[in-house]
């Protein structure tokens, strides 16, 4: 199916967008100034199409068309429906869950983490809502005025604030689950999670779809800061309705020998853009940032991801796996960036797709800027189908062809699964990951 | 009935014909020892015994328990009892060794109607099999056959023989590669395997294997056909006299 809406019917122009949901947005003052200048930025360049070049294999404007409006608040049988589909998720046992429903803190379905030592979780409205708060317009200026940042900044409407405190090792995960009880409607989030200097914890999101949600919009912000020697495992599955839109912004800095280790796995959505900055802030981090994108039908997942070398000795590694079948398209788009004096970088960066299908396509752009001297960097690219010889060699010893391919396909993304380093977690995107091979959708 | 008749069987690769017309009848309990020189089709008539894609039959047929092979997809000629030892065991990373004997038995169980086997009756027989074999349990966890040495690889080919218990086993250059004592343990293993109700084909350039592993009958391939058929005293007058005295009466 496919999700472009029609761009010959107009839609609410950008300015109705934000002026019917402004009553909707938390946050005075600062806050509000903050989101007004955001969808100015907005506004004067619309969507982004081919011709912006970090857009050139995504072009929303033709894909996306136009802005969904804002979903209505949910009721009792979207917040119903959104615990049913909670309910069927898997999770990691112990994990701490916070729900958002069509973009709204769902407390009803939530945990309660005031009783958990070392963590403290507010919805993003009461934190833009809370006075006292110094740095709150900042949450909402952590991109680099490109549109759909902007756009997200504008018009998020809730999300969860994750404080983690300093020293804290904490043994549950704590786990953010979107789920979408709309259709033709468009959710706006943004989730903040600093993790304290020496802290250890695991971040999972999760992007689900009620029953009947259907041709929705999400448009996702996370904003993570950890401080030194904060070590992060950060899980992200995207499940959404096929038929759905998704475009994530995710924005990690890591201060000095702080350690993140972050998982993306891509399938939902017929449409998807997850845009990941990581700036290595501090001496000695350490990123291990992995993703798998799994498209068949006419699904278009895009995984763009900048690596921002500011410190000298940190390392960074970047697997991405794309598997296409029928006419799915993914794009790769990986830039590595050492800045002056952030030598002994040690970035390398390895995508491989493989193809199910004549009619499936892969865009690659992986991207190098150094402007250090004493440095290791490199980046691969690979593309191809199933090997057959392999694939004989396991029917040959009794595998039927579909479970052969099966097997061979698990394999090649579990390249990239392999490297969750949560056992739990790392089951859990196995199944989600079986969940498409055996429908190849 | 015949186990294997393999009957007047033509195949080609790319529009060359490789095999020109090969006659084989193989019956339980019996080891046939294929010899013939590098290039004489030995792996094409193992391959497409066993349903490697890339070969055309134009003529001829196959039949395996009186039916007829060719019309099987691969998994199906597993099921049934086909199990070609690999001159060349590929390497599969990811897949740990274990996951794939478990779900390959189970498969072809399946396809013959048979139930799952429960995970410790499956760890039982593999463990016995493995210790057998000189296979460390540690092997069985990595991929498959993934920084196996080339003994190790075909002892993995053995183990997964004796853990199918095919009615018929194609080994295609076991030899190959192989020094004299993992030859030892491989043939020992094969050996183990014999019985009247399972045939197997030896394929081999060199007699050495036949020493270990020794043959009722012997056929000598060249250029695509079966130019002799003996005893196993044929492969001792092979080994004196060479392959050439062949060639003409292949030509
Ligand atoms: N895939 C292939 N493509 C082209 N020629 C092939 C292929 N496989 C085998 N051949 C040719 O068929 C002949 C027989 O090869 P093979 O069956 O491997 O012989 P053997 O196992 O007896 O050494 C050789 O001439 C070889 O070059
Ligand atoms: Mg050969």
């Amino acid at each position: 199916m496919n999700v472009a809406l029609k761009t010959s019917q107009p839609g609410p122009a950008p300015d109705r967008l934000f002026a019917v949901a402004r009553d909707r947005l938390p946050g005075a003052g600062p806050v509000a100034q903050a989101r007004a200048r955001a969808f100015e930025a907005f506004a004067q360049q619309g969507l982004p199409n081919r011709r912006i070049e970090q857009w050139k294999y995504t072009d929303l404007r033709a894909k996306l068309g136009e802005v969904a409006p804002l979903a209505p608040p949910p009721g009792d049988t979207a917040l119903a429906g959104a615990a049913a589909a909670v309910k069927k998720l898997a999770a990691s046992s112990g994990a701490l869950t916070f729900v958002l429903v069509d973009g709204v803190y769902a407390a009803s379905l939530s945990a309660n983490a005031t009783t958990v030592p070392g963590v403290r979780v507010r919805s993003l409205r009461e934190f833009l809502d809370d006075p006292a708060e110094a740095a709150r317009a900042e949450v909402l200026t952590s991109g680099a005025g490109e549109a759909m940042e902007s756009l997200n900044a504008a018009m998020a409407t809730d999300g969860l604030v994750i404080e983690v405190a300093a020293g804290a090792a904490l043994t549950s995960a704590i786990r953010l689950v979107h789920v979408a009880t709309r259709s033709a409607a468009s959710a706006f989030t943004r989730s903040v999670v600093t993790v304290g200097r020496g802290a250890q914890a695991t971040v999972v999101e999760q992007f689900v779809a009620a029953p009947g949600a259907a041709g929705y919009q999400s448009h996702d912000a996370l904003v993570v800061r950890l401080a030194e020697d904060a070590r992060l495992q950060h899980v992200r599955l995207m499940e959404e309705a096929l038929d759905a839109a998704n475009i994530s912004h995710a924005y990690f800095t890591l201060d000095a020998r702080a350690r993140l280790n972050s998982f993306n796995l891509t399938r939902g959505a017929g449409l998807s853009r997850y845009q990941g900055v990581v700036t290595l802030a501090g001496e000695g981090g350490e990123l291990a940032t992995n993703g798998v994108n799994l498209l068949g039908g006419q699904r278009h997942g895009d995984t763009t991801l900048l690596v921002d070398h500011q410190a000298p000795g940190c390392v960074s590694r970047e697997a991405f796996r794309s598997v296409l079948d029928q006419q799915g398209h993914s794009v790769f788009q990986g830039r590595i960036v050492v800045r002056p004096g952030a030598q002994q970088t040690d970035g390398k960066m390895m995508t491989r797709a493989l193809l199910l299908s004549d009619e499936a396509e892969i865009d690659n752009k992986p991207e190098l800027e150094i402007f250090a001297d004493d440095v290791s960097c490199g980046h691969g690219a690979t593309a191809g189908a199933l090997d057959q010889t392999l694939l004989f060699y396991l029917m040959a010893r009794g595998l039927p062809e579909v479970d052969a391919q099966a097997m061979l396909i698990e394999a090649f993304v579990g390249e990239a699964i392999e490297t969750i380093a949560d056992d739990a977690w790392r089951e859990v995107a196995f199944d989600a990951a079986r969940r498409w091979l055996s429908a190849r959708d | 009935m015949a186990l294997l008749e393999v009957k007047d069987l033509h195949v080609r690769v790319e529009e060359r014909e490789i095999l020109h017309g090969l006659t084989l009848t193989v019956n339980k309990g019996e080891v046939h020892a294929i010899m013939g020189p590098n290039g004489s089709g030995k792996s094409t008539l193992s391959h497409v015994i066993a349903g490697k894609p890339g070969y055309q039959v134009t003529d001829g047929e196959i039949l395996f328990k009186g039916e007829d092979l060719l019309a099987m997809a691969p998994d199906e000629r597993a099921a049934k009892g086909v199990f070609l030892a690999f001159q060349y065991p590929v390497e599969i990373p990811g897949v740990a060794t274990m996951t794939f004997l478990r779900t390959a038995l189970n498969a072809q169980r399946k396809a013959r109607g048979e139930s799952e086997l429960s995970t410790p009756d499956f760890l039982k027989k593999v463990r016995e099999v493995a210790a057998r074999l000189s296979i460390p349990q540690d092997m069985l966890r990595r991929g498959v056959n993934v920084g196996f040495s080339g003994g190790e690889k075909k002892r993995n080919e053995v183990l997964q023989m004796a853990l199918f218990e095919p009615s018929l086993c194609i080994l295609d250059e076991m030899d190959s590669g192989l020094d004299i004592d993992a030859l030892r343990v491989a043939a020992d293993g094969v050996n183990a395997l014999r019985s009247p109700e399972r045939a197997m084909v030896v394929i081999t350039h060199y007699q050495r294997l036949l020493d270990y592993i020794v043959p009722d009958v012997v056929h000598v391939m060249s250029k695509g056909r079966v130019v002799k058929s003996g005893g196993k005293d044929l492969a001792l007058e092979l080994e004196a006299s060479g392959y050439a005295q062949f060639e003409d009466a292949a030509a």
